[in-house]
């Protein structure tokens, strides 16, 4: 019982706001003026508590495990979760249906932590659905916009298929190794052409869930057409958590098919950076701007996953950093575009020319952020970056890490335009004096903090690396 | 002497220009902070020949180090050798001079002093950095404060020119970036100087990487061809951005292409010598004659800095001690010079609002201090005896000459005409500008240098002249250090 108490923990938290929330919708309700700051608690309480009392264990007949790194990664998306609850603050206080949000939100939330612990692909399954299903649902808040419906109907529709996919990959494996658990099937694995069949679309799942190029067409309809709090949900909080179960998976389960989707990773990788940021060259939309870049960014996470010495768990810890670092960064950008498309409802790029004249505070914040992104010092970007590209280039493949490497300037290229719109171009009708209340200021100043610090803090690396 | 004091005083200084309350205490702050910094530069040089003159043969002095990164075996590992310190000194005469000239900034105020110390921060850091990884984090530090300070503060088409040189130097990092892998992982995961100096890299390796780092680094500093961010940077920036690119930032790439390059691939340095050898001689001569047909005088100096610069390269490519001495005193001559070209042309600038040399005649009359600097500053150019200029490419010629064989005698021959060239444009620019009657009546109502003005060019003058008239300090600490790299070219 004990033992069931400290390794759910968090999930256990999660739950009971989860039920708080629904009480308090069916009971008198509460205004969402005070129920905004008491989630804010909460999630902070659970990000706190998500420090202590972490050990290794397993639950459930070994359908559930956790470690300190997993608990750590939950730890990060809880307080990606907390940050955003911050930055988008305004819209998030004005929307009718404030605990229906959250209730989704945190929903997908727990599907996460159940998805990153999950040791049997059966619990996988049903925790990735959990994780899905709900988000499509937060993309149609929006609920006067139509590209919202449209948006979240993309996004259901995509879902559908690629988890019709991955159950397909899943009954593969099954058939040709007869079994779900995950330990028990990294022993089964022998590299058959059926497994590795079987493979393919398991990864294509994921690759689908990670927006990898060619499997990244609904990004950037879902990203315009969804509130910002979404957009920023499905670009951090959900790549984050996929891009763990899936660095998982790759290092502890079909290590026996490294050489498979080694050269995968590697073509993918590419396809990935280049048509990322190709088209967010192009982009006038903020929104579709990020949506694109993100991409990009999945692209240097897949390049950590290629490295060769994933046995010493450096590509893990580097992901990890970057996934924090990029939580940060990421947020911070969305923060500032949710606060003036809340007050001004602009949302393109022009908008934001002449932005500094009356805005310095958003627009260092977003300055820090974009050369965040784009792996400029000292932003910690600079050093989540370089170790993603560090390790990848354990494995001593030049020509590969000249790529990666050029792509880092066509990166800096598009961040350098919206930086350049905010502080160079002249502009009469610039955006007025944008107010920041209370709690975004307190959010963004928290990104811009971490922006700052965790890459000049040292040993923040250190310790995820020791866990 | 303690070296974190040389990052830790400009970062001090950058905070509290942050947090200055009006134009008074900014300017006040960064004046102080930029002599203080000119102070510890001052005293690095002197503990350094303490030491020296005691007896110490060590090559890196004031040696300390951090763990930072302890699982990628990454810390600070700080040191200096004798190109150091007179690359550190050449920097803090340069940011006292850059925030002298900036006084009658008005635009951002703040944001204009805090990039610019920023930038000098950078510098500070890269040359007493001896782990890669944190050399190369300063190196990157300064794309901010560049790409802003041009964007913002600058002239002309700078939005195109910040981002050209944000692109092109992004490119060079890139490069950097890959040969640094590829060193960390041949020489057993380390990016410290002393380790990767003392493993073994196979031949074919150092084929690999030098190329990456040489012209990685090469970008930094107008490497031909991948020098055409240099006169559309250097011309756009505003007076101190001009002076800081050209008299500091430019250095780090020819500090990397020696002393990283050169330094931990010597085999590779032999092998592609020619090449550089070729690549430097075509951007003197180039240098030289896209300078004559300039008209900007902005524009002339950011050409002729690519001339000049080329002679640094063209000292590392020969591959003799005396060569490598003369590049290595060309760089620091260059850098005090250019950097006080620049803050004279500002200075013509701001009097008279158009750099064109066609438009101004006569000046000497109503601005004889700036006039007389202007000229000073040319005939060090052109290599007067007497200023650094001379010196330094002297010793360039003569070391490139005590290399046999034709290909390196045809290579210094070329070198050495584009001389007279420097001299053609020079005079003709100083001679239209500043000699003969005034021809824009507009100009008869101008004011010769402030205090502030004339301060920042008698420090630079001093910097030209010591080097000038009494070269035996700068070589004192340069030859040693130049003997090292060629006991590693030998193969000792």
């Amino acid at each position: 019982m004990n033992e069931f108490l400290t390794l759910m923990k968090s999930e256990l938290v999660l739950t009971g706001i989860i039920f708080l929330l629904l009480f308090i919708k069916i009971g008198k309700g509460i205004k969402n003026e005070s129920l905004l700051p008491l989630i804010q608690v909460l999630l902070l309480a659970n990000f706190i508590f998500g420090f202590f009392l972490n050990q290794p264990g397993r639950l459930f007949g070994d359908m559930f495990y956790t470690t300190p790194v997993i608990a750590f990664q939950k730890n990060i998306l809880n307080l990606g979760v907390y940050l955003i609850s911050l930055v988008c603050a305004d819209w998030l206080r004005k929307t009718p249906h404030l605990p229906e949000f959250f209730l989704l939100m945190l929903s997908a939330l727990l599907g996460m932590f159940f998805m990153i612990s999950s040791a049997n692909l059966l619990i996988f399954y049903l925790s990735l659905e959990l994780a899905t299903i709900p988000v499509a649902a937060m993309a149609n808040f929006d609920l006067e916009k139509k590209r919202s419906s449209e948006g979240a109907m993309k996004m259901i529709l995509s879902s559908a298929f690629s988890s019709g996919v991955l159950l397909f990959g899943i009954s593969l494996i099954y058939g040709t190794t007869g079994t779900i658990s995950l330990p028990l099937l990294g022993e089964r694995l022998d590299g058959s052409a059926l497994q590795i069949l079987a493979f393919i679309f398991f990864f294509s799942a994921f690759a689908f869930k990670l927006s990898v190029v060619p499997f990244h067409l609904w990004t950037a309809d879902v990203y315009e057409g969804s509130p910002i709090a979404v957009t920023s949900f499905l670009s951090v909080i959900s790549k984050g958590a996929v891009a763990f179960i899936f660095m998982t998976m790759l290092f502890r389960v079909f290590e026996p098919l490294h050489a498979t989707w080694h050269l995968m990773l590697v073509i993918l990788s590419i396809a990935t950076m280049v048509v990322g940021n190709i088209f967010a060259l192009r982009q006038q939309n903020i929104k579709r701007f990020l949506a694109f870049s993100s991409i990009a960014q999945v692209g240097f996470i897949l390049v950590a996953l290629t490295g060769q010495d994933y046995r010493y768990h450096m590509n893990s810890t580097a992901v990890i950093y970057f996934v924090l670092i990029y939580i940060f960064s990421n947020l911070a950008a969305f923060g500032v575009a949710a606060v003036v498309s809340e007050k001004t409802g602009r949302e393109n790029i022009d908008d934001f020319r002449g932005f500094y004249k009356n805005n310095p505070f958003l627009s260092w914040v977003l300055a820090l952020a974009l050369f965040s992104l784009a792996g400029i010092p000292p932003t910690a970007g600079f050093f989540g970056k370089l170790f993603l590209i560090t390790t990848g280039a354990s494995d001593a493949n030049y020509w590969y890490i000249i790529v990666v490497a050029l792509n880092l300037i066509v990166s800096l290229y598009y961040y350098l335009r919206l930086v350049r719109a905010v502080f160079m171009d002249k502009n009469e009708s610039a955006a007025e004096a944008v107010p920041v209340n209370a709690p975004v200021r307190l959010g963004l100043i928290l990104c811009g903090a971490g922006i700052l610090l965790t890459g000049v803090l040292s040993w923040i690396f250190d310790y995820i690396h020791s866990l | 002497m303690n070296l974190l004091l040389l990052i830790g005083a400009p970062l001090l200084t950058a905070l509290a220009v942050l947090a200055a309350r009006n134009k008074a205490q900014i300017k006040g702050i960064s004046l102080a902070g930029s002599l203080v910094q000119l102070g510890l530069a001052l005293a690095l040089l002197f503990a350094y020949r303490q030491e020296k003159a005691a007896g110490q043969t060590a090559q890196l002095l004031f040696e300390q180090q951090y763990p930072l990164f302890r699982s990628l075996n990454i810390s600070l590992h700080f040191g200096v050798d004798g190109i150091a310190v007179a690359m550190i000194l050449l920097t803090s005469f340069v940011v006292v001079a850059g925030v002298l000239v900036s006084w009658n900034v008005e635009k951002m105020t703040k944001e204009f002093y805090f990039l610019l110390l920023l930038l000098g921060l950078g510098a500070y850091g890269f040359f007493i950095s001896l782990d890669l990884f944190i050399l190369f984090f300063f190196l990157e530090i300064s794309v901010i404060p560049k790409y802003l300070l041009i964007g913002i503060w600058g002239s002309g088409k700078k939005e195109y020119s910040a981002n050209k040189l944000a692109l092109m130097l992004m490119g060079g990092s890139a490069l950097i970036l890959v040969g640094m892998l590829g060193l960390y992982f041949y020489a057993g995961n380390s990016f410290d100087i002393t380790t990767l100096a003392a493993a073994s890299i196979s031949r074919e390796m150092q084929l690999i990487l030098f190329p990456l780092l040489f012209v990685g680094f090469g970008v930094f500093t107008a490497l031909f061809p991948l020098h055409t961010w240099v006169p559309d940077g250097h011309s756009s920036a505003p007076t101190a951005g001009s002076m800081f690119l050209a008299g500091i930032s430019m250095k780090l790439g020819g500090y990397g292409c020696l002393r990283i390059a050169t330094y931990l691939l010597p085999e590779g340095a032999k092998e592609y010598s020619t090449i550089i050898i070729i690549l430097s001689s075509i951007a003197i001569l180039y240098g030289a004659f896209a300078t004559m047909m300039q008209k900007d005088l902005k524009y002339i100096n950011a050409y002729s800095s690519v001339s000049h610069v080329g002679f640094s390269l063209l000292g590392i490519g020969m591959l003799t001690q005396a060569a490598i001495t003369g590049a290595l005193m060309q760089m620091v001559s260059h850098g005090v010079m250019t950097a006080l070209f620049f803050a004279v042309i500002g200075m013509i600038y701001d009097r008279t609002h158009t750099r064109m040399v066609a438009e101004m005649g006569g000046l000497m009359k109503k601005l004889p201090f700036i006039s007389t600097v202007f000229f000073l500053v040319g005939l060090c150019s052109l290599g007067l005896p007497g200023l650094s200029g001379f010196v330094a490419e002297m010793t360039v010629f003569v070391g490139s000459w005590e290399n046999p064989g034709t290909f390196h005698r045809i290579a210094t021959i070329a070198a050495a005409m584009s001389i007279v060239v420097t001299a053609v444009y020079i005079l003709r620019a100083a001679g239209k500008t500043l000699m003969g009657p005034v021809t824009n009546e507009e100009h008869l109502s101008l004011r010769d240098a402030t205090w502030n003005e004339k301060l920042a060019a008698i420090l630079l003058l001093a910097g030209i002249l010591a080097i000038g008239l009494a070269p035996g300090w700068l070589n004192e600490l340069l030859q040693p250090a130049a003997q090292e790299i060629m006991n590693r070219i030998a193969g000792k």
